[in-house]
């Protein structure tokens, strides 16, 4: 270059990039400041998913409320079912039959397998890996069967109950999910050799959207983005509920705290959660999978139809809902993209006083300029991959 | 509950006067917190190495209308990643001031979640850097988490916002419009 050539003059530029974007899975719209293509500041616009959830939970009774939570994290309905069943179980203080929390300890996992592979398949595609994509779809479709073929449903799924499950696995299930997590991870092998070691992959996921831990820490960050810098929080482990003390998984954690570190976490976690439903499937133990409780258990429809008392029982739950004792409670299971809080208030009645959900995605959502900064335009697309937003719990 | 905590007993030594209750509820850690000096208290429970509540899990908000004064409670979930322990603290809001200090120098997390808070309760921060609606559009009017913000309300329409500096492309108008032209002379 000459020494005389002239700088081009520095005009900022701003670009409204969504809310509809082709390439942010999510309803999002960033208000960029771009230097070139370089990003000099982003904010992030979020709530045009916003319908209302903790108001319309205010006016359903306790169990209509399950529904709801199905369209949080529509990714991983399953865990937030489970979640919220738990924290209603706390306030009353009932725990659930063994059985009944294998089966949740399963069903979570499965959720969270669908969780990691959607975000991952995704964000591979969005970059062009298109094959490792819809191989990891494919992975994600026979997890979606198993849901399907047990709870009737493949995404809002409703399967938990407060004190309880809907019904028992199905005679076949932990047959059907043996075979499948033979061909997972066959898929996962292949898109292992298409990813890992993929020259374009990697430059454009490495040492982008890099944090330190005290930055992770400081944001609230949990779930992989807070394990990729190192941090070990897995509130499967450091505050144990269900059985997952009993069963052995390790917690993979990464080093620098980049796309990169993110994507391994949750493709190593896939691999513990097979880990963890395969011993769950081996020790599950026989036996009920409801509380032995009249005040939250629908009796049996033999009883319903039968009799002048079950079906009164029926009428008085479906109608004036389960009766929670006055009190309010924070609990916490691990979700897919990290601690999945429900915080509870009751004032005694058939309906919840106060629902809120800490949405872990929208207070990563909350960090994303800082992790885009300085970056190229399309490094915000991997970038908001591995965030893994899901307009249903960020926008709530 | 006479039998709390040695993190309780803890923090009522270090804050006396400003600690109006503590409780002990399904093995929960409760603190009910005077809002006067709310950044400093947290600062200790931040700070202090024995206390040593790291990180924010969670801020909002619950609106007890006509049920309790004051009116409105902030919830904080703080959370010892070293100590494996949690601390859920209650600050009580009346409603002819609901502000509170914001948290947001202590974390930085607190900042969209302050936001929420404000956005669908009303409840200020002050010291809050850039304290707006979050989840709903700036035009909205009221606060639907609050209890008597109706289910069912209807908002009234806004105008389409012009952005300035905004390129809009016409093109389309002037083809539907040359359309009617057309249409319309075929018609007479």
């Amino acid at each position: 270059m000459k020494a005389d050539a002239k700088e081009l003059p520095l005009e900022i530029m701003e670009l409204q990039m969504g809310p509809s974007h082709p390439a942010t899975h999510g309803t999002i719209k960033f208000n960029l400041k771009l230097d070139g293509e370089r990003v000099l500041d982003c904010d992030v616009e979020v709530g045009f998913l916003h319908r209302g959830f903790d108001k319309s939970c205010e006016q359903a009774t306790w169990t209509q409320v399950i529904p709801y939570t199905d369209r949080l994290n529509y990714a991983s309905s399953l865990i937030n079912n489970v979640g919220y069943a738990l924290a209603v179980e706390k306030l009353i203080g009932a725990e659930t039959p063994p059985r009944c929390q294998y089966i949740r300890v399963i069903i979570s996992e499965l959720a969270r397998i669908y969780d990691h592979l959607t975000c991952c398949g995704m964000a591979a595609s969005e970059m062009g890996a298109i094959t490792a994509g819809f191989y990891m779809i494919e992975a994600r479709e026979m997890i979606t069967r198993i849901v399907e073929n047990l709870t009737g449903a493949r995404l809002t799924v409703t399967y938990v109950r407060i004190g309880g499950v809907k019904h028992d696995l199905p005679q076949d299930f932990a047959e059907r999910v043996k075979q499948m997590f033979k061909t997972i991870r066959k898929l996962l092998d292949d898109c292992d050799r298409l990813l890992s070691r993929n020259r374009i992959f990697i430059d454009r996921m490495s040492n982008i959207g890099t944090i330190s831990q005290e930055f992770a820490l400081n944001y609230s960050l949990t779930g992989p983005m807070l394990r990729a810098t190192g941090v070990n929080y897995d509130v499967r482990k450091v505050f144990p509920y269900l059985v997952y003390d009993q069963l052995d998984f390790d917690v993979p954690l990464g080093s620098k705290g980049d796309n990169y570190d993110r994507f391994v976490c949750r493709i190593q976690e896939i691999a513990q959660s097979m880990r963890i439903v395969e011993q769950a499937l081996e020790r599950l133990p026989v036996g009920p999978v409801w509380i032995d409780d009249p005040h939250f258990v629908l009796p049996e429809k033999e009883k319903v139809y039968n009799s002048i008392e079950g079906l009164m029982h029926h009428f008085k739950i479906i109608m004036e809902g389960i009766h929670v004792p006055p009190g309010e409670t924070y609990f916490a299971v691990e979700g897919g993209n990290g601690e999945l809080g429900f915080y509870l208030v009751s004032d005694g009645g058939g309906r919840p006083y106060r629902v809120r959900v800490r949405p872990p995605c929208f207070i990563a959502m909350g960090a994303f300029h800082e992790m885009v900064k300085g970056h190229m335009i399309a490094d915000i697309i991997p970038t908001f991959g591995m965030v893994n937003m899901i307009g249903g719990e960020c926008d709530r | 509950m006479p039998d709390t905590s040695p993190n309780l007993q803890f923090i009522q030594q270090q804050l006396g006067a400003k600690v109006l209750q503590t409780v002990q509820a399904q093995g929960d850690d409760i603190l009910i917190l005077e809002r006067a000096g709310l950044r400093e208290s947290f600062r200790l429970f931040k700070e202090d190495s024995k206390l040593n509540y790291d990180f924010l899990s969670d801020i909002t908000a619950v609106d007890y209308w006509q049920k309790k004064e004051p009116r409105f409670e902030v919830v904080y979930q703080i959370t010892s990643l070293k100590n494996r322990r949690r601390l859920r603290v209650r600050v009580p809001v009346p409603e002819s001031d609901p502000a509170v200090e914001s948290l947001t120098p202590l974390w930085r997390g607190a900042n969209f979640l302050e936001r929420e808070v404000w956005d669908l309760f009303g409840i200020r921060f002050t010291g809050h850097p850039d304290l707006r609606r979050i989840l709903l559009y700036d035009e909205f009017q009221g606060h639907p988490l609050r209890k008597d913000y109706p289910v069912n309300l209807c908002q009234p329409r806004v105008p389409e916002r012009k952005v300035e500096g905004t390129f809009v492309d016409e093109r389309s108008h002037n083809k539907l419009a040359q359309l009617k032209h057309v249409l319309g002379s075929k018609g007479s």
